[in-house]
């Protein structure tokens, strides 16, 4: 089952501190390595973005920046056997945010990806 | 949206946990303990404490660490009250101090080269020559996947009875014939390297194989020699057959989608909707077969298959199929490594880039081939041809024979289709 992450938070005023970066890089190669983790990015704040929407048979561009509250702030794609696995990637990625960014908060939403394993 | 009850939460978290850490449980334990039986006992006792406790005491912060130290401290309880292993209580004694006295900055890092060393002796160990091929297949899924006996009973269509036997008689063996829980020495490292590819790509097809209506265990395989595969090219990124392997099955598994009808017909690659192919699958597998040809690993049997099915891969229509190529690689693969199933594909290979005719020369020269006598790919690859050529009433005979000789009730629709209509 493949699962994509998205990890969404109001849009910080710091950038996030250095340990946080290289425990989320280990944390990743550790997922990597593990044949869990397909791919991840970060992503620039919505500022450099835009949105292409359509409403009432009208076509229109948006620059950013959303007037969300969360930012996007990175996407994870993870091949695993249960959701409860793609959980738990998240709850370490997560713990790494509460153990390094004093003061952080924001959520990871997960959501299977469509595909041929779709096994209960 | 729904809370989660918590204690189910808390179970579903420990499985995961499992499913993520016990493979590198068992092997660390198994080098402390040197027996790869009694090591996954010690972890299975470490999960049966989790199960009690967790859901009093919440999922610890490192689960993996918890896990092993708890399994340890079982370790030595089991020593103690079994004289047997008295030797192996001073020797695990031993290891703990000296990791105790080396503990510093730098242990996080010292302790990640060992789990790497300890995953690949679990590697070697379960796909041990010593150990029959079906032994080594349910010790990898078993030690290394954490699969249950039962999920792997029901992947390969057997009793749980029968792959408990299995399991048991291959630690037995592992004990019996004395296997060090080892990296193999250098001068065995291709021969070991290549058992356990054969053992992880023979996974790989079994769940390939399987068809509509089967239980989904056995399409799951699929994923689970793919993640053994990624697994064996972080823990071996120096081997270019192991990046070949990983970008054969990372490329084959790139078009599941794809090779099922609505019906769950099989539809063969030339026919299938291209637009159903899975791109990132086929980016991975491209990079890992770019990775094996950096470390010039282009002549190994599985690199040579993933260069194949590379070109297949980078043909967004099957008119733009380097088949030149694709013959010329099956030319070199039948060197490599000969069979007279390759020479069967290069057949098809030739056909297509320089005619019937040519490759109707090379199915002829396998005719005779005892291997094939009852092959339904020959006659269905030899009808193709003939149909080609015009020669129908020839090619109808072909195709008659493939539907009888396959055992696949959906293959057998499709070649006597092509019989009524070559």
């Amino acid at each position: 089952m493949r699962y994509m992450v998205l990890l969404k938070a109001p849009q910080a005023t710091t950038p996030p501190p250095p340990e946080l970066m290289e425990a989320i890089m280990k944390l990743g190669e550790e997922a990597t390595k593990a044949g869990a983790l397909l791919d991840t990015a970060g992503l620039y704040p919505s500022a450099a973005g835009a949105k292409v929407a359509l409403a009432g048979g009208q076509l229109s561009v948006t620059d950013g920046p959303f007037a969300e509250a969360k930012e996007m702030i990175s996407y994870a794609l993870y091949q695993v056997r249960s959701k409860d696995e793609a959980v738990e990637w998240t709850s370490r990625f997560i713990k790494l945010h509460r153990d390094h960014w004093a003061g952080w908060e924001g959520e990871a939403e997960i959501l299977q990806v469509f595909g041929t394993d779709d096994h209960a | 949206m729904t809370a989660t009850d918590p204690r189910r939460a808390t179970h579903r978290a420990i499985e995961a946990v499992w499913r993520i850490e016990s493979a590198r449980l068992i092997a660390g334990l198994a080098r402390l303990v040197r027996d790869v039986g009694l090591a996954e006992e010690l972890a299975q006792d470490a999960l049966v404490i989790a199960l009690e406790q967790w859901p009093e005491a919440g999922v610890p912060d490192n689960p993996g660490a918890w896990l092993m130290a708890t399994a340890k401290h079982r370790a030595i309880d089991v020593m103690r009250r079994q004289d047997r292993y008295a030797r192996k209580l001073e020797e695990v004694g031993r290891d703990l101090e000296v990791q105790q006295r080396s503990a510093g900055p730098d242990l996080d890092a010292a302790i990640d080269d060992v789990i790497g060393d300890d995953l690949l002796r679990l590697v070697f160990t379960a796909c041990h020559p010593v150990l029959t091929v079906d032994a080594r297949v349910a010790l990898t899924l078993r030690l290394l996947g954490g699969l249950t006996t039962g999920e792997i009973a029901r992947a390969f269509l057997v009793s749980e009875p029968t792959v408990g036997q299995r399991i048991v008689r291959a630690k037995r063996t592992l004990t019996t014939k004395r296997v060090e829980f080892e990296l193999p020495p250098p001068a065995e490292l291709a021969d070991r390297l290549s058992s356990v590819l054969g053992v992880v790509y023979l996974i790989f097809n079994e769940g390939y194989a399987a068809t509509a209506g089967d239980d989904w265990m056995r399409p799951s395989l699929c994923e689970e020699a793919l993640r053994l595969g990624r697994i064996l090219a972080g823990l071996l990124p120096q081997e270019p057959e192991v990046h070949g392997l990983a970008a054969l099955m990372e490329i084959q598994a790139s078009r599941v989608r794809a090779r099922t009808g609505p019906a769950g017909e099989p539809v063969l690659l030339l026919d299938q909707d291209r637009r159903r192919w899975d791109r990132l699958l086929i980016r991975r597998g491209l990079d890992a077969l770019d990775r094996a040809e950096a470390l010039g690993g282009m002549l190994g049997p599985y690199a040579l298959q993933a260069a194949i099915a590379a070109c297949h891969a980078r043909a967004l229509a099957p008119e733009d199929t380097n088949w030149e190529r694709i013959a010329a690689l099956y030319d070199v693969l039948r060197h490599v490594s000969p069979s007279p199933v390759v020479e069967l594909n290069r057949a098809v290979a030739v056909g297509m880039a320089f005619g019937p005719a040519q490759g109707l020369a090379v199915v002829d020269g396998l005719t005779s081939e005892p291997a094939l006598h009852d092959y339904p790919q020959l006659p269905a690859v030899r009808g193709d041809l003939l149909a080609k050529l015009g020669r129908l009433d020839e090619a109808r005979g072909e195709f008659e024979r493939a539907a009888a000789l396959t055992r696949n009730a959906r293959e057998r629709g499709l070649f006597l289709a092509r019989a009524a209509a070559p």
